[in-house]
């Protein structure tokens, strides 16, 4: 059975990579590199330092933008859960926030905030947090009623309903936010160095394709895919470890 | 009456939004140490009449008294035991039993320490480590009642308690509960919307009428349970009699 769990997904990349591999011979185009040079790239990239360098410039302001996350958007859609006041004036924000393409509203942060660190945090931020929000709060919301009710019936105060009862219970919702806030800060920080500051991975790619070394080009596209699917499939089993479908609230 | 009311409710009433009457003009004294059942088809607000005196809804109209006390708002001398169960499904056996004592700051070991004896007086020994979607229906129903128990109320209000589970539970279960509560005196007020259920368990049986809930018929069966076994108390003549009794009033309601 545990060697069944290698072997397919195994099967399922070696198809894949040797799709690639056949397409990029043909050629289909002069821009489409096989796998196999691809892959020389990334070691390539990897053992000059200019990989690891464009990452430390990329994943700073990522982290920093999805623990900001983390702390406010979580916060805030406690607040939002809890509160009727706070619901009520800030719901219908984040609602058009969720919907809106908030990808066009990059280039505007680099008006205000240049071209630095701020402005690639803000751009994580602007992207991860109507869906931290947003999670967080309909887990407040979503709370069992039974079970609020229980919770009055034995005496408990209103902040032991919030911290025994409300809080437990959403715990699985705010960390799927969590992680798809984390899915959607990968998409801001690219566009940000696309777009905005060229750094990073984001530069890494705009440059070797300016200079026409796709496989550099390729590689560095592979790598934060890689990278991201990695992170999230990471945090989704963290998710599951901590809170099994059976025993959680939701 | 044999024993003093302990729950009194005065000329209770209960509307939604100025238009749904769930109930109206409802008056009952409730005997000390008794087993009451409120019984009544489906929509004649007996979970809200429940509700009510367990302080969880207020009423539109009249009030409720408990010992003495006008209720406006859940108290230590009432435990409620759930239609749903409702149990945190992320904490233990354990944990969930000595939840009322956790809520009121007992101390781990104290609380503890009391959970597992009622634990085991509703037939879960065993079972502490478990979670809820572990256990049956039955099962879960049973923990309910011992976090009930364990915050040691005067008066125990029980919604609709074997609703969810099979017969054969019930039967076992309603038999278990009558031995419990003779053991540990509680003043018992049970919602059920099974006749017979209602005729095997109370002192007093509380019809009401649907929408909107008014008392109907108040019934006191006079089954001999001194020294009879459940099997020859469903045989009963007086029990027999009470169900049919239930019966002719309530088909009345049944459209």
């Amino acid at each position: 059975m545990a060697q069944q769990r290698f072997v397919w997904p195994l099967i399922s990349f070696v198809f894949v990579f040797g799709l690639w591999e056949l397409a990029g011979r043909w050629p289909i185009s002069l821009a489409f590199p096989p796998f196999s040079k691809t892959a020389l790239a990334l070691l390539r990239m990897t053992v000059d330092g200019s990989l690891p360098k464009a990452y430390l410039s990329t994943l700073q302001p990522l982290v920093i933008g999805i623990v900001l996350c983390g702390i406010a958007g979580i916060g805030f859609g406690i607040g939002m859960g809890l509160s009727r006041t706070i619901e009520w004036f800030s719901l219908p924000i984040f609602i058009i926030l969720q919907a809106a393409p908030m990808a066009a509203i990059i280039p505007l942060i680099t008006y205000i905030y240049g071209i630095g660190l701020t402005a690639k945090v803000l751009a994580v931020v602007v992207l991860a947090a109507p869906v931290v929000v947003m999670n967080s709060y309909k887990g407040i919301r979503n709370t069992n009623a039974s079970l609020v009710q229980m919770c009055r019936a034995f005496l408990g105060t209103r902040r032991q309903e919030v911290v025994k009862i409300i809080l437990p219970h959403a715990g699985a919702l705010i960390f799927a936010g969590l992680r798809l806030g984390l899915a959607m800060g990968f998409i801001g920080i690219v566009i940000a160095e696309l777009m905005i500051t060229p750094t990073g991975i984001g530069d890494l790619i705009s440059y070797h394709s300016s200079v026409a070394d796709y496989p550099e080009m390729f590689a560095a596209i592979f790598s934060i895919i890689a990278l991201a699917a990695l992170a999230i499939h990471g945090l989704e089993r963290l998710e599951r470890k901590l809170f099994p479908p059976e025993i959680r609230g939701a | 009456m044999p024993a003093e009311a302990i729950v009194e409710v005065r000329g209770a009433g209960k509307s939604y939004d100025g238009t749904v009457e769930a109930l109206r003009d409802v008056s009952l004294a409730l005997p000390q140490g008794g087993l009451s059942t409120l019984l009544g088809p489906s929509g004649c607000g007996k979970t809200t009449l429940l509700k009510i005196i367990a302080g969880l809804i207020p009423p539109s109209a009249g009030e409720v008294w408990v010992k003495g006390k006008k209720v406006d708002g859940p108290g230590p001398e009432r435990a409620f035991v759930f239609q749903d169960f409702a149990l945190l499904p992320w904490a233990t056996v354990l944990r969930n039993v000595a939840f009322g004592l956790e809520l009121r700051g007992v101390t781990p070991e104290q609380r503890h320490d009391i959970a597992r004896g009622y634990i085991e007086k509703v037939g879960l020994k065993g079972f502490e480590t478990s979670y809820p979607h572990q256990l049956s229906g039955g099962m879960r129903q049973r923990v309910g009642l011992a976090r009930a128990l364990a915050v040691d109320a005067d008066i125990i209000l029980m919604d609709e308690p074997f609703s969810s589970v099979d017969e054969q539970t019930r039967r076992k279960f309603q038999e278990e509960l009558l031995d419990l509560l003779k053991i540990e005196r509680k003043t018992v007020i049970f919602v059920t919307h099974s006749i017979e259920e209602a005729a095997y368990l109370s002192d007093q049986i509380v019809l009401l009428s649907p929408r909107p809930g008014t008392v109907s018929r108040i019934i006191h069966p006079a089954i001999e349970r001194g020294g009879k076994n459940p099997d020859e108390i469903r045989r009963d003549k007086n029990y027999l009699d009470v169900v049919d009794e239930i019966w002719q009033i309530l088909k009345r309601y049944v459209v």
